[in-house]
């Protein structure tokens, strides 16, 4: 038998996924360039802007900085940010898998 | 022994809220419930309650107040009037679609514009369908045992109640009132048992943006949709008829007062012509129909209690040997007709129930409703119907309607 709900209200857990893969709305995406990342250029933690300005809370402060892609709606907010212009948001239709 | 005390229906609300201890009361006060929140006030500044008193800046904010307290599991109180329950109106919808047992006074007052601070019942009709539970009192100790009823009723169903009762008629107006121990109280009443609670130990999110369609949450748990939570509030409403009932039957066993439960009735046994209403005009329907009596018309009352939910099963029992019906309502439903009237007859539809049904509009904005001015409205519908005229009216009661433009 399926599991299924019984809250009377609506309520639910904060968790990856609560609201479905978001990442299914995007039509263009964030493609960070190694070369011109300011963490992976310096070898160590810096700017991170990418991370502190996107909504979704789906990049990472790691060096390499990696993004999420089955939740990431591609709003472009990351690629605006990013001082070093190492983010190109790319159309979905143009990558190829 | 029975503590018998002369009083105002604002204080036979405050000593019922006062016994059912709730943990925060917020209210703004507005003519005619101020006296409600100022003896709150009074109880908790004084110690005698040991609830929060918070102090708002508007009605909005003190149905906030109440939603919150009450999702981190506090029994909550606020009381409002008029044109305050219509600013609470977006905040009525978010208890109600919350499932939060919020227990409210209103007290009746008609609403502006053009600004009237008397009573008519236009404002708590006119949240008929934000999803709270609608109970209409006749006298002051019905307040007191109805507000006390509400906490049992809503908390057990976990949909908010609105005890709304007539401004100065019944609010400002001093009657004798038992009041209960709060022992009796305490065996009535259980503590609340939140559904949900917000807590720090426990993270969630309450009220999320929720899609059309059932979904599955990240842990592969079916969930509910929009149309799902809302079926679940309806079913809530077809379990409360149960649940007022039960809840009035056992304080009547308790106390020793039964006010009906979703209705009551006077003298319907052998009645040809029956009046309605709802609050304190349907208690001086009693004394028409007593009139009534006098003059050989077998008259009768039939009081309805619970506006939602409707007691339609009950109403088709109730009026099933009607041969006319006259019903009295301070309210009404612009370009059709008052409210109750019109759910009266959606409630009598395919029963084999042909009496003809007079509406009366009456009392709007504290227009004075006599005994007798009812006895005559009702004899008119009586002799209607006996010559044969079968035609539904709406007649507004007492108001000078010719016609100037």
């Amino acid at each position: 038998m399926e599991k299924t709900d019984t809250n009377i209200s609506g309520v639910c857990t904060p968790a990856p996924g609560e609201a479905g893969k978001t990442g299914e709305w995007r039509d263009a995406r964030p493609v960070i360039d190694p070369a011109k990342c300011i963490p992976e250029v310096k070898g160590k933690p810096a700017c991170f802007l990418c991370w502190l300005y996107c909504p979704e809370g789906v990049v990472t402060m790691t060096i390499p900085v990696t993004i999420d892609m089955d939740y990431c709606k591609g709003c472009g907010i990351c690629a605006e940010e990013c001082p070093a212009k190492a983010i190109q948001m790319v159309r979905e239709v143009d990558i190829d898998e | 022994m029975s503590d018998v005390r002369i009083i105002t229906g604002n204080e036979a609300a405050a000593l019922a809220v006062k016994r059912a201890e709730p943990g925060v009361i917020a209210a703004y006060p507005i003519t005619p419930q101020t006296k409600l929140a100022e003896v709150l006030s009074e109880y908790v500044e004084k110690g005698e309650l040991k609830a929060e008193y918070v102090r708002v800046e508007s009605e909005h904010s003190s149905m906030t107040v109440c939603i919150s307290a009450s999702t981190v599991g506090a029994r909550v109180f606020t009381a409002t009037s008029s044109n305050g329950l219509l600013y609470m109106h977006e905040q009525l919808h978010w208890a109600a679609g919350s499932r939060l047992p919020v227990v409210m006074c209103c007290v009746n007052r008609g609403v502006g514009a053009p600004w009237s601070i008397f009573n008519d019942q236009q404002d708590s009709f006119s949240q008929r369908d934000t999803g709270w539970i609608q109970l209409y009192c006749r006298d002051n100790q019905e307040i007191l045992d109805t507000v006390l009823q509400a906490y049992r009723i809503a908390e057990e169903v976990y949909l908010p109640v609105m005890v709304c009762y007539d401004g100065f008629v019944l609010s400002h107006t001093m009657m004798p009132v038992d009041v209960p121990d709060a022992g009796l109280v305490k065996q009535f009443l259980p503590p609340y048992t939140p559904h949900t609670i917000l807590s720090p130990e426990d993270p969630k999110t309450i009220n999320p943006v929720f899609f059309a369609s059932r979904r599955e949450n990240a842990d592969g748990v079916l969930c509910d949709g929009y149309m799902e939570m809302r079926y679940k509030m309806q079913a809530a409403f077809d379990r409360s008829r149960s649940v007022i009932t039960a809840a009035s039957d056992e304080w009547a066993q308790l106390s020793g007062r039964n006010h009906g439960g979703m209705i009551w009735e006077y003298m319907t046994e052998d009645a040809d012509l029956l009046l309605t209403g709802m609050g304190s005009i349907a208690t001086e329907a009693t004394l028409a129909a007593d009139a009534l009596r006098v003059e050989g018309i077998r008259a009768g009352v039939v009081g309805i209690r619970a506006f939602r939910p409707f007691p339609k099963e009950e109403i088709a029992q109730a009026f099933a040997q009607a041969r006319a019906i006259a019903v009295f309502e301070k309210c009404i439903s612009y370009g059709y007709e008052g409210g109750v009237c019109s759910d009266l007859k959606a409630a009598l539809y395919g029963t084999d129930i042909r009496a003809p049904i007079h509406n009366y509009i009456s009392g709007l904005g504290g227009r004075d409703v006599k005994t007798r001015e009812l006895v005559e409205a009702a004899r008119t519908t009586f002799e209607a119907a006996l010559a044969g005229d079968a035609e539904n009216k709406t007649i507004w009661l007492n108001c000078h309607t010719g016609v100037r433009d």
